[in-house]
């Protein structure tokens, strides 16, 4: 095919026409008033090109001088991509509407991120990386401070932007010094440089680069954010901090470290199995103290991102595809367990400590159930399919001669087990009833129902998704 | 047809009605708590009655598995389930106590659909475990049944229940999980994780240097130390046995006979089904270590059962010390050694879930476990009195009950195999005696003068006929232990066959090398 053949960057060009006509829509129109039907249309917009990226054809092309790459990797986590986004946005409805936060830029801005997100598991260039990065840091930015009277959620903003302006200049920082030892921005032209015996300047470049991806993915020890992010963020942000762009900067990670630098995994290896230790650890053992579920649920998706790292340790196929399916197993179960959060409320005010849970399978046994089904899948305890996506970043690694880091791995989901089982255990073993309200948005109530669901009756066959991601991981790896 | 599935009909069943109950009970009023007990009556008492034609079926001069069913799964996974003369016993132990466990909890009030859903879950698990032919299917099973008895732990349990059950879960969970890594290390191996297969495969046994540690026994001696943390917390073996206490006393009656009676054959199960067969040089380097903790284990916690004051927990000891005896029999790896040990647990199975059922008894009336409330009982429970005798006795090892033949049997194994051991071991039995017959004696015995017993009653028609089936299997297998052992000899030959051939291999091997050396 050749390069400058649009129609193979055509959903991400289609999405970015989609989100600058909805804002001259919406600015020109009647403003907020349209931002329920704007949420509603950008969420089908986003099932729709997910839908089309899904089914469309097998094999690999580039456009943009080898920039852009659409294979079965970047299809797999766009899928992905923009179907949680999707699912956050929906869910997002009835809370930004009783607090007065659904403004139409919302469900754009969240469109803008999909489509950074989507160039960024796309990106086989240094340039295309840090574009797609940016558009999607700089949606997240401003999404996260949307409640703009709120202290913690501007701080939440504010933080967020600080840092991850840092980050991305460790990020630009690496890419100029792979730059400068390699002569070309080109994923291509970098694998062929960094082959074998590498310089110590392009080993440099490549730690900063893993520097700046960790701090996208909240790695630790680039973590720190996170929790006072995911805290201050309005909930439904949070939601989707926790699930799409985790799933993108993954992708994006996989991507650079195996389409860049594939040639020098030994040199990559013990960076990212040390960020996979210290992520599932501190993850594991930092969130018992919580009671604050958001900044629980922060700590969590530390340790989860520390398996995912796990995978991608192993630097293998087999690696890059544990780590897609655990991602994904992992986005569905953080999609049910925030819709579950977003429903948690007294007296119409959203309530957030665990403790409020007290007894809750009295008042609600029906999502009692679904929540303990979550936390038990969360935590990787079978039959739960959680645990299939432990299982399979256990087998990459063990294969791929880290039985260490798998036996680390297992002992920090120990740890972890505890705060999940306390989830369980305030909602079913506690002393007084909780004075939760009752009912609450049946989208929710869906979400969290289907989420749970999948986590039991994926036990079957994984909703297929096992060929998919080993096509990705081929594509990527093989 | 059917028969071809009669092994997932088994494991099934009670699953299926765990589902009727989720999804059609509606209300918590007596009608439907009644409907509740009712159906999950009915669907234990069908697993049972289907567990029935596995046993008529099953053949056992043939020491493969049988009633093999085998489906493709993901992950590269099988799912594959049957059973031979090792596990064919414990599916009939467990469907064989499923209903009699339900029958125990009739008298519960609070949340009892739940209740009930949480123990037919359990039993699906539980015979899962027993049946699994694939590494990671064995371990769902194994480990997924740890959360409704978590739940049950502490849902329905005493007032420490949140710290047994934390304890009991994080314990188990952690001994699981390096099994799990073990387990991906064999497959990493021998690329399959069929357990047919892994039977025959050879895993590695040359020295290697982990951190500048010599392993001896190699791999096979690494995959055997994360299989025993993970059985040897099940089992319980001393020293990691004090979960079982905690997890005994704060559980429901019912949840403490399942816990004893089939929950702990698990790790029995486990050595005998992986550590022994798969990993045979590493189980004979490892054999004197596993059965001096089996001697400390029955000397020690025969001790300390002599001084508890609580009768759960009295009883839960006692269940160490008996794991004790399986343990040591099992890595004495000789046919009476293993024969004893699956037959001590088998019978162990009955007698002590009996045991705790003779507490529940009592303690539903009076709502202590105290043994210095009680005394004098037989003067106003004659038939009590009498049961709680021929159980405590069953548990001494009195020849006649099913306990004397386990016991026997394993001591003939350890002497054979260590006869320290075997020594050690023996005043266990003697200590058993003390324990049990002191707990009796000041439970059961002496002049009724507490004024609080004056108005108890005897047992009622319900809780007697729950424990005539237990009475009928300890006293046959007392007498007629050919019974169990025919079933279960073949395969254990077989088992035991194959692991001598793989020791005296690795004997040679080692003594070629040595002498290549010199």
């Amino acid at each position: 095919m050749q390069s400058g053949d649009l129609s193979i960057a055509l959903p991400e060009i289609i999405l970015s026409l989609f989100a600058m006509g909805g804002l001259l829509v919406g600015a020109y129109g009647g403003k907020d008033k349209l931002a329920s039907l704007m949420l509603w249309v950008t969420a089908a917009v986003l099932v729709a090109l997910a839908a089309w990226i899904g089914f469309q054809g097998a094999g690999t092309a580039t456009v943009f001088n080898g920039m852009f790459t659409d294979d079965a990797f970047a299809r797999f986590a766009k899928v992905t991509v923009l179907l949680s986004a999707a699912a956050v946005l929906l869910m997002s409805e009835s809370y930004m509407i009783k607090r007065d936060l659904l403004r139409f830029e919302y469900p754009l801005l969240i469109a803008l991120a999909s489509v950074g997100m989507m160039v960024m598991v796309s990106a086989s260039d240094l340039i295309a990386l840090y574009m797609g990065l940016e558009l999607q840091s700089l949606a997240l930015y401003v999404v996260a401070s949307l409640r703009r009277d709120s202290v913690k959620s501007t701080e939440a903003g504010l933080k967020y932007f600080v840092l991850g302006a840092l980050s991305s200049g460790l990020l630009l920082y690496g890419a100029s010094l792979v730059y400068g030892f390699s002569g070309t921005t080109e994923f291509a032209g970098i694998i062929q440089a960094a082959q074998g015996e590498t310089p110590v300047g392009m080993l440099i470049g490549l730690s900063f680069v893993i520097a700046g991806l960790a701090f996208k993915v909240s790695a630790a020890p680039f973590h720190m954010w996170t929790p006072d992010v995911y805290e201050g963020a309005p909930t439904p942000i949070t939601a989707f901090f926790a699930t799409a762009p985790k799933m993108a900067a993954m992708g994006l990670f996989a991507r650079v470290v195996h389409d860049a630098f594939g040639g020098v995994i030994g040199d990559w290896q013990q960076i990212v199995a040390a960020l996979a230790v210290a992520s599932m650890f501190l993850g594991a053992v930092a969130a018992i103290g919580q009671r604050n579920i958001k900044r629980l649920m922060a700590y969590s998706s530390i340790a989860h991102m520390g398996f995912a790292l796990m995978g991608l340790a192993s630097g293998t196929a087999q690696g890059v595809e544990s780590m897609l399916i655990y991602m994904a197993i992992y986005v569905t179960m953080n999609i049910g367990t925030f819709a579950f959060i977003l429903s948690m409320e007294k007296d119409g005010s959203p309530v957030l400590t665990i403790d409020a849970l007290s007894l809750y399978s009295k008042r609600d046994p029906a999502k009692a159930l679904a929540v303990l089904v979550l936390m038990f899948s969360l935590a990787g305890v079978p039959p739960m399919v959680g645990f299939f996506g432990k299982y399979s970043v256990l087998l990459a690694a063990v294969d791929g001669g880290l039985a260490w880091l798998a036996i680390l791995g297992v002992t920090a989901s120990v740890i972890g087990a505890f705060y999940y089982l306390r989830i369980v255990f305030i909602m079913y073993f506690g002393a007084d009833e909780s004075e939760l309200d009752k009912g609450g948005s049946g989208i929710l109530w869906g979400f969290l129902m289907a989420s749970a669901a999948a986590m039991v009756f994926g036990v079957f066959n994984l909703f297929g998704i096992e060929g998919p991601a080993a096509a990705a991981a081929a594509a990527l790896a093989g | 047809m059917l028969l071809d599935n009669l092994i997932s009909i088994v494991t099934f069943i009670p699953l299926i009605g765990a589902a009727i109950l989720a999804l059609f009970l509606r209300g918590d009023d007596e009608a439907a708590q009644n409907n509740a007990k009712w159906v999950a009556l009915a669907a234990t008492t069908a697993s049972f009655l289907a567990s029935l034609f596995l046993l008529a079926g099953f053949d056992a001069s043939n020491t493969g598995f049988q009633f093999v069913e085998e489906g493709t799964w993901i992950l590269g996974l099988s799912y594959k389930m049957g059973v031979d003369g090792i596990s064919v016993l414990f599916v009939m132990l467990t469907t064989f106590l499923m209903p009699i466990t339900i029958l125990a909890c009739w008298d519960v009030k609070h949340r009892v659909k739940e209740y009930m859903i949480a123990f037919l879950v359990l039993e699906t698990l539980m015979l899962g475990v027993f049946c699994a032919l694939d590494l990671v299917l064995f371990y769902l099973f194994f480990e997924a049944g740890l959360i409704p008895m978590f739940l049950i732990i502490g849902i329905w349990g005493g007032k420490e229940r949140i710290y047994a059950s934390f304890k009991f879960f994080l314990y188990t969970f952690f001994g699981s999980v390096l099994m799990l890594v073990a387990m991906v290390a064999m497959y990493v191996d021998a690329q399959t994780t069929d357990i047919t297969a892994l039977l025959n495969h050879n895993f590695g046994s040359d020295t290697v240097t982990v951190m500048g540690v010599q392993i001896l026994g190699g791999m096979q001696t690494l995959l055997w130390l994360a299989f025993f943390a993970s059985f040897a917390v099940k089992m319980p073996m001393w020293p990691v046995h004090t979960w079982l206490p905690d997890a005994h006393v704060q559980a429901p009656t019912a949840g403490s006979v399942v816990l004893a009676a089939i929950l702990l054959k698990m790790g029995g199960y486990g050595f005998l089904r992986f550590s022994l067969p798969m990993f045979p040089v590493a189980s004979d380097i490892m054999a004197n270590f596993v059965l001096w903790l089996s001697a400390i284990a029955i000397v020690y916690t025969s001790l300390v059962a002599l001084m508890q004051e609580d009768m759960k927990k009295l009883i839960a000891y006692s269940s160490v010390a008996h794991m004790g005896f399986v343990t040591a029999g099992i890595f004495a790896a000789n046919q009476q050694g293993v024969d004893g040990a699956i037959f001590q647990m088998i019978s162990h199975g009955f007698i002590s879930g009996a045991l705790f059922l003779c507490v529940g008894v009592i303690y539903d009336r009076m709502h202590t476990r105290e043994i210095d409330a009680y005394g004098g009982l037989v003067n106003r429970m004659p038939a009590y009195a009498a049961v709680f005798m021929l159980f405590t006795m069953a548990n001494v090892g009195l020849p006649g009950t099913s306990g004397f033949v386990g016991e026997f049997l394993t001591l003939v194994g350890m002497f054979q195999a260590n006869t320290w051991v075997a020594a050690v071991a023996a005043t266990g039995v003697i200590l058993s005696a003390a324990y049990a017959l002191w707990l009796y004696r000041r439970v059961v015995m002496g002049d009724l003068i507490k004024e609080s017993l004056k108005s108890i009653t005897d047992m009622t028609a319900r809780e007697r006929s729950i424990f005539a089936p237990l009475i009928v299997m300890t006293i046959l297998l007392g007498v007629y232990p050919s019974l169990v052992t025919d079933i279960i000899s073949p395969s254990v030959s077989a088992l035991l066959g194959g692991y001598d051939t793989a020791v005296a291999e690795f004997a040679t091997q080692n003594a070629v090398a040595e002498n290549g050396g010199h």
